[in-house]
Formats: structure tokens, sequence, C-alpha cells
């Protein structure tokens, strides 16, 4: 199998608080895997050392065997991996189509002076940024919407049309972070569903945050568990779901 | 993509007609002295809200140092012009250019901050031209700039405006400009999308900052002066209140934001003594009852009344 991620013995410190220690992972091609926890075990700051909003204080991030420490989150995403947030972050006051014709950014190819005076390379191109659009709008069942502001959308709605702009960077490896976080368990379980046709249909690799244990358990093929910043546990789900650590973590997160 | 042609081209078609009205009237002295000035002077505070509106509104970055790009356009304008000799469309365009050069320059390193902290930069960077050129003896220092031949002709100032308004409208409808506009909406997204915001933010910065020369050039060749006084704190603010008037982000509203607000003062300006008390007063009004600006972030368009158009939304593209 070929290597994708590859994360080596890393720690993110804040101050005297080590949101995550040591942790190492991988991800290969194709594979759908899970990182789970209870919250404030750090799976989102995790994310955002992957992702380049962070630099980690310690070890080393590399992506297809190019380092990922001190990447700029927008060099990140084009090296090719695109992420969503466990806080919706849409951009609000524009319509849903630009949301998602502004993550095609980067392959545009026209220069600033065609932009302004609109010759050469404009139309062309601007045409086949809308159709891709549409097109992966109407993959998510967002075309009806795609002149309405992001933010009017019904809240499930936003959370699949952050999945969309994501893809629209074309990434090799999709993060996403809590992606079922606020919906109720029929809308979760047609996400799951989906995201597992995502991998197929996009040839891509995902790693998917939950800190619901069962929502995971079918749909993912690998699973890192956190607490604490600490790895606890990795595994099949199977394993996982039997192991004691895990249980007693998941146990103390339902007490309190 | 051809509606969109189309539609520049009926934009511009109306702008050839209202061109030919005012023109007209100038020609036959309907229009006076006055008013001739003040529609110059519409003119060239539609070019400084427009772009001002490109940083604070589309890009949402906020900057109030604007009437120091107005000074470095006039100046150099006119050193180009009453120095040097060059002739007027030079001035224009060095102008225009030193001042992006220099928006450039000052936006690399102040874009990186953020709110309150760049806005303060940006008043202190208006400052700080402005008391360089006071100190500058080549350019007159406190005495101004004077003998500046009246270059400015309505047309000049009409086209120019026009074409700073396409530029503008183009674009925030290109990639580059939805980058802007992602930045303003969310910078942690935006840079998560691949956006290099930086980058953009620097690159609205310098267009506003350049267009704000043109006007500079223009303002220059037409009141036959360059002075320190016209370019202080308060000017940068005059240009700031059009945008936030007519609607962050809304290039309608900027425009409208500068006529109004242009004409009110022209209006009142036969009464010293109630201008600023009516001028406050207008302000203060909008600002209760629409806090939002004349048109939010909206665009005035006819579809706005329910005219014309096509009825599948809103429409492709707005202006
Ligand atoms: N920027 C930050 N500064 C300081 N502490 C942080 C920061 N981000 C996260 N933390 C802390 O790191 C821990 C892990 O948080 P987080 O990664 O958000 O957890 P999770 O996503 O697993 O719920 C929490 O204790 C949180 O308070
Ligand atoms: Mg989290």
């Amino acid at each position: 199998m070929e290597e994708l991620l590859k994360v080596n013995d890393v720690s993110m410190i804040f101050g005297g608080l080590r949101a995550v220690s040591n942790f190492t992972m991988e991800i290969n091609k194709g594979e759908l895997v899970g990182l789970i926890g209870p919250n404030g075990a750090g799976k989102t700051t995790a994310f955002n050392m992957l992702t380049g909003v962070y630099n980690p204080s310690e070890g080393e991030i590399t992506f297809e065997g190019k380092l990922v420490n001190g990447k700029k989150p927008y060099q990140v995403t084009a090296m090719g991996m695109a992420r969503t947030f466990q806080n919706i972050r849409l951009f609000s006051e524009l319509t849903v189509i630009d949301n998602v014709k502004i993550a095609y950014n980067m392959h545009v190819q026209y220069s600033l002076a065609e932009a302004v005076c609109r010759f050469g390379r404009y139309f062309n191109e601007e045409e086949s940024i809308t159709k891709k659009a549409i097109e992966l709008l109407k993959i998510f069942k967002l075309d009806r919407f795609k002149d309405e502001m992001a933010k009017n959308l019904p809240y499930g709605e936003q959370r699949r049309l952050e999945i969309a702009r994501a893809l629209a960077t074309e990434p090799k490896l999709l993060l996403l972070d809590e992606p079922a976080a606020g919906m109720n368990p029929q809308e979760t379980h047609e996400l799951m569903e989906m995201i597992r046709w995502i991998r197929k249909e996009f040839d891509l690799s995902i790693l998917l945050i939950e800190h619901d244990m069962s929502l995971v358990m079918g749909v993912c093929e690998r699973l890192y568990v956190l607490e604490y910043g600490f790895c606890i546990a990795k595994g099949l789900p199977d394993e996982i779901k039997h192991n004691k650590r895990v249980i007693e973590a998941y146990l103390g997160e339902e007490v309190s | 993509m051809n509606s969109i042609k189309k539609h520049d081209l009926a934009t511009l078609g109306a702008c050839a007609v209202l061109f030919a009205i005012v023109q007209t009237l100038l020609f036959v002295d309907f229009i006076g002295p006055f008013w001739e000035l003040n529609i110059i002077l519409i003119l060239i505070n539609v070019i400084l809200s427009v772009s001002l509106n490109l940083i604070n509104g589309y890009t949402g970055q906020f900057s109030i140092g604007h009437a120091g790009f107005l000074a470095v356009g006039a100046y150099t304008g006119a050193i180009i012009t009453v120095k040097l000799g060059l002739p007027f469309e030079l001035a224009l365009v060095v102008g225009t250019l030193s001042s992006a050069l220099l928006g450039f320059l000052i936006g690399l390193p102040t874009l990186r901050l953020n709110g309150d902290y760049l806005a303060i930069a940006t008043l202190g960077l208006g400052e700080i031209i402005r008391i360089c050129i006071l100190n500058i003896e080549y350019v007159g220092g406190a005495s101004g700039l004077m003998g500046i031949p009246r270059f400015t002709t309505f047309a000049w100032a009409f086209w120019i405006t026009i074409f700073v308004i396409f530029v503008i409208k183009n674009f925030k409808n290109s990639a580059p400009g939805r980058c802007c506009l992602a930045i303003r909406e969310n910078e942690i997204a935006a840079e998560t999308m691949g956006i290099d915001t930086t980058k953009y933010k620097v690159m609205a910065f310098t267009i506003g900052a350049g267009f704000a020369g043109t006007a500079g050039v223009l303002f220059a060749h037409y009141f036959y002066i360059a002075h320190p006084a016209s370019f202080t704190f308060m000017r940068s603010f005059d240009i700031l209140t059009m945008v936030v008037l007519g609607g962050l982000g809304s290039m309608t509203g900027a425009i409208t934001g500068a006529v109004l607000l242009t004409a009110i003062s022209a209006a009142l300006a036969e009464y010293p003594e109630w201008r600023m008390v009516i001028y406050s007063l207008t302000l203060i009004i909008l600002m209760i009852n629409r806090p939002q600006g004349l048109f939010g972030s909206k665009e005035l368009s006819l579809k706005m009344f329910g005219l014309g158009g096509s009825h599948n939304g809103r429409a492709t593209e707005s202006k």
C-alpha cells in the first residue's frame, strides 16, 4: 500500500499544556481512517497541525514524502489536503455557488489583466468553473440553493456545503472534523453513507474526526483513539470496541 | 457569459448618454461653474469611495489612510506637469503607479495586522505622508504646490471614473476578486481553501491605493493647487463615511454615498454655519435607521424594484 500521510512523533504544546503528545499515525492511499476520542482530547489540534494552522512543537509530518511542518494552510491545501471545520466556517454572506467557486481558485489560469479587462482565458475558464461548481452542488443535492446566501441554508445543508467546498480544491486527502455534529440520527446515517461514497467516487483518502464512537465503527477501516493528547489505542474497529483503555476513557466521559 | 458582455455594453451605452447630456448642459452653460466644480468633485469622490470600498468593503481590511494615497497622486502628478513639463496623460499614469507602489510597499507589512491595528497603521501612514510633504521644499512645503494647469475636464473625470468602476467591478467578479471576498468572510477558511491571503490583501490594497492616486492627479489638475491641508485625516474620514453610508461592500452604495454627501455638502455651501450640522444630522439619522448603510452589502439594480430582468433569482453577476 502506498503511504500518503505520515505523522511522526508529533506534539503540540500550548504553554504548559500538551494538547497532543507524541502522536504517530499513517494514512495510506484510499483508506478511510477515524480519529476518535472524548471532547478536549486533542483531535482538532491534531487537524490544525496537519493543515498548517498550527506548526507542531515537536515531530514531523510528511505528505507524499514532502514535509508539512512550517507550511502555511494554503500551501498545505495546494499539496492536496483539504478540510472542514468542527464549527462551520462557510463564507456566509456569499452565495452557495460562490462558496464552491472560491475553492477552485487554485486551478484558475487567467491573469489579473485578463480578469479585469475580460479577454483571453477569462470567459472560458469562468464558464468551466461555474459548470464544475454546479456539478459538485448537484452531487450534494445543493444545486437548488445555488444562488442562496450560505448563511440561509439549513444546518445539515451547511455541513454538506462545507464538504463540497473542500472537495472543490481537488484534494487527495479529505479531513472531516466532526461532520455529524448537530445532526439528527437520520441525517448522520445519510452522512456516513455519503462519506463512504465520496471516497470511492472521488478516489481519495479520508480522515474523519468523531467523538461519538458508535458512529465511526461502521464506516472507518482503522481507528486512532486520543485521550488527553495521548494516543491510547489504534487498530481495527473491532479491536477498539473491546479495548479496555478505550472503554474506560469513554465511560469516564459518560459519567462526567 | 454572453449576457455579461451584453450587460456591460448596455451599461456603457447608458454612461455615454449620461455623459452627452451633462456635457451639453455644461456647453450651453445651463450648469454654471459652481456646479461644474461640484460635479468634478463628485466624480473624484466616487473614484475614492469605490477604491476604498475595494479594500474595506470587499476585502474586509479596515484602512483609514486613503487621503495619503490621494496626496501622493496629486503631488507626483503635479511634479510631472509643473516641474517636468510633461503631458497630463503621463501624470495620470505616474500618479496612479506611484500611489500603487506605495500601497504595495506599505501593504506588505501592515496587512499582516488585523482589525484595529491595521486601522491605526493606515491612519498613521496618512499622517506621515502629509507631514513628509509639508517638509519637502521642492513641492512647496506648507504653502503647497501652486500653478498647476487645469487639465482635468469633465470628460477626463467622467471617463476615468467609469473606467475605475469597471475595473473594480470586473475584479470583484473574477477569481482574485472572489478570493478577496472570501478573506472578508472568513480568513481561516479562505486560507484552507488554498488562498494566499496576504497576496490578495496586498493586491486589493495596491489597486485601491493606485486609484486613489488617480483621483489625486485629477484633483490637483482641477484646483490649480496641491496643498497639504487638503489631505488631512478628515479627508480620509470623509471618504470612509461615503463608503459606510452607502453600505460597506456595495459598489452602487459607495457611488451613491459619494454623490449624496458631496451634493449635500455643495448645496449647503451658502450656509456655512449650518453645513456641518445638517451634514452630521443626515449621517446620524441614516446610521440609526440603516446601520448597515443605505444598501447593506447588496447592489442597487432594476430588479430591486421588481423591474425587468430574468426571474430565476439573482442576476448572474452583480455590479
Ligand atoms: N490555541 C489554543 N491555545 C491553548 N489551548 C488550546 C488551543 N487549542 C486547543 N487547546 C486545548 O487543547 C486541548 C484539545 O483541544 P481540541 O483539540 O479542540 O480537542 P477536541 O477537538 O478533541 O475536542 C483542549 O484542552 C483545549 O483547551
Ligand atoms: Mg474538536
